[in-house]
């Protein structure tokens, strides 16, 4: 794993496998919260704040729990530090911004719940990655998030004006477009080898 | 949904299961509050793991199980825990049910383990299991919870096997494996990669909202 540059590091989280849309993480407030651009924005700050903290407690409690030799509290103790910074993040926006805060609902909550969070820290200690390289990793993971978020908001934008079918209306829509976002992200495939 | 079939009257022998509580809080999951397809809950796993049917019905056991466990502990602690800490704990009930059920698919079968990866670490944050400790376990007692979790659970296997039934069909030609096309067929790579997911998953959610159109319009 040693001969993975940062960059490359970053530019494969990020584009060539896409946490939405190529791993299908977080798809959840992918298809919630990208219905405005300001609000995805947010929302792609907030996801990519929650992974980087996360990110760098994950391999200070792997360490640890190689150390005293007990594996299997992995995922409870890696749920319970994304938990709390979950918590942390809602009193800070809730203090700056109540727009914002009222703007992101129970989505905001539900970063908790968000796959790419927990998926991020099992795949860095998966792969073995030191500290730098998990916090380039958890960079790239949450700046592919953010764009994938608000690729699909643009377009939703855009489609508010457009007369869609009524069958078509709703999540079925939304599925169709990110099922042409994944084929078009299968394009940097190449990248980096 | 639940609204409009409830209205019309109803005779036969759903009506029957309907209008009796307890097996309704089994059906009511399996077809008309449907996690995947009604609710559209918990997509990330039922794209990700649906590309052979194989995976998805592994996938769906391994959820309904640790959504059964989870319905039934909650359920019975629901006096217990107290309100502000609610969400922690029942993340925290659900991870050690999941944790259990990793090491014991690994125990079963490592091949298996291998091909669904980190999704089963990740069935943790689905939020249909979340979902129902909070608006169902929480609530009512022990038998219900059961019922609800199984047919929650089942209706959710029934979803990602519908899923990664049509995505093995015309991705690899099989089911289960088993060859059903001859060799001619040319397979549709497609369908396995992640935009096969999302097309399958649009496709079957514009059939249910086709149907249930010309359902309303009758």
């Amino acid at each position: 794993m040693k001969s993975e540059s940062l960059w490359y590091i970053f530019i494969n989280a990020s584009l060539i496998n896409n946490f939405v849309l190529a791993y299908f993480l977080g798809i959840c407030p992918f298809l919630g919260v990208s219905g405005k651009m300001g609000t995805a924005t947010k929302m792609g700050g907030a996801v990519t704040f929650v992974m980087l903290i996360s990110s760098m407690c994950a391999y200070g409690i792997h360490s640890l729990l190689i150390a005293i030799n007990a594996p299997f509290l992995q995922l409870i103790s890696y749920i319970v530090v994304i938990a709390s910074t979950v918590q942390l993040v809602e009193m800070f926006i809730k203090k700056m911004s109540p727009a914002l805060f009222r703007a992101l609902g129970i989505f905001l909550p539900l970063i908790t719940t968000n796959c790419a969070i927990l998926g991020l820290a099992l795949f860095q200690t998966n792969k073995g990655y030191g500290f730098v390289e998990s916090f380039v990793y958890a960079l790239g993971a949450g700046a592919g998030f953010t764009f994938a978020l608000v690729l699909m908001a643009g377009l939703r934008e855009q489609l508010d004006f457009a007369d869609v079918p009524s069958v078509v209306k709703g999540a079925a829509l939304t599925l169709l477009i990110a099922g042409i976002l994944s084929l078009s992200f299968m394009g940097f495939a190449g990248l980096g080898s | 949904m639940g609204n409009l079939t409830k209205d019309k009257a109803e005779t036969g022998f759903m009506a029957t299961l309907r209008n009796s509580p307890s097996t309704d809080e089994f059906i009511k999951g399996l077809w008309r509050e449907n996690p995947v397809f009604v609710q559209v809950l918990g997509m990330c796993p039922t794209l990700a793991v649906s590309n052979t049917a194989m995976n998805a019905m592994a996938m769906g056991l391994a959820t309904t199980f640790v959504l059964l466990m989870s319905n039934m502990l909650v359920s019975s602690l629901r006096n217990f825990i107290p309100k502000q800490v609610r969400i922690a704990s029942y993340i925290l009930i659900i991870a050690s049910f999941v944790t259990v059920t990793d090491y014991l698919i690994q125990a079963i079968s490592i091949d298996l383990h291998k091909s669904l990866g980190a999704f089963i670490s990740l069935i943790v944050v689905n939020c249909v299991i979340l979902g129902r400790a909070e608006a169902f376990a929480s609530k009512n007692n022990m038998g219900r919870s059961f019922l609800d979790g199984l047919g929650m659970g089942l209706g959710f296997t029934f979803a990602l096997f519908c899923l990664g039934g049509v995505r093995e069909l015309l991705g690899n030609g099989s089911i289960f494996g088993f060859a059903l096309f001859p060799d001619s067929f040319q397979e549709w790579i497609i369908m396995i990669l992640p935009a096969g997911g999302f097309f399958t998953l649009a496709a079957w959610l514009l059939f249910f909202n086709a149907l249930k159109e010309k359902r309303a319009k009758a």
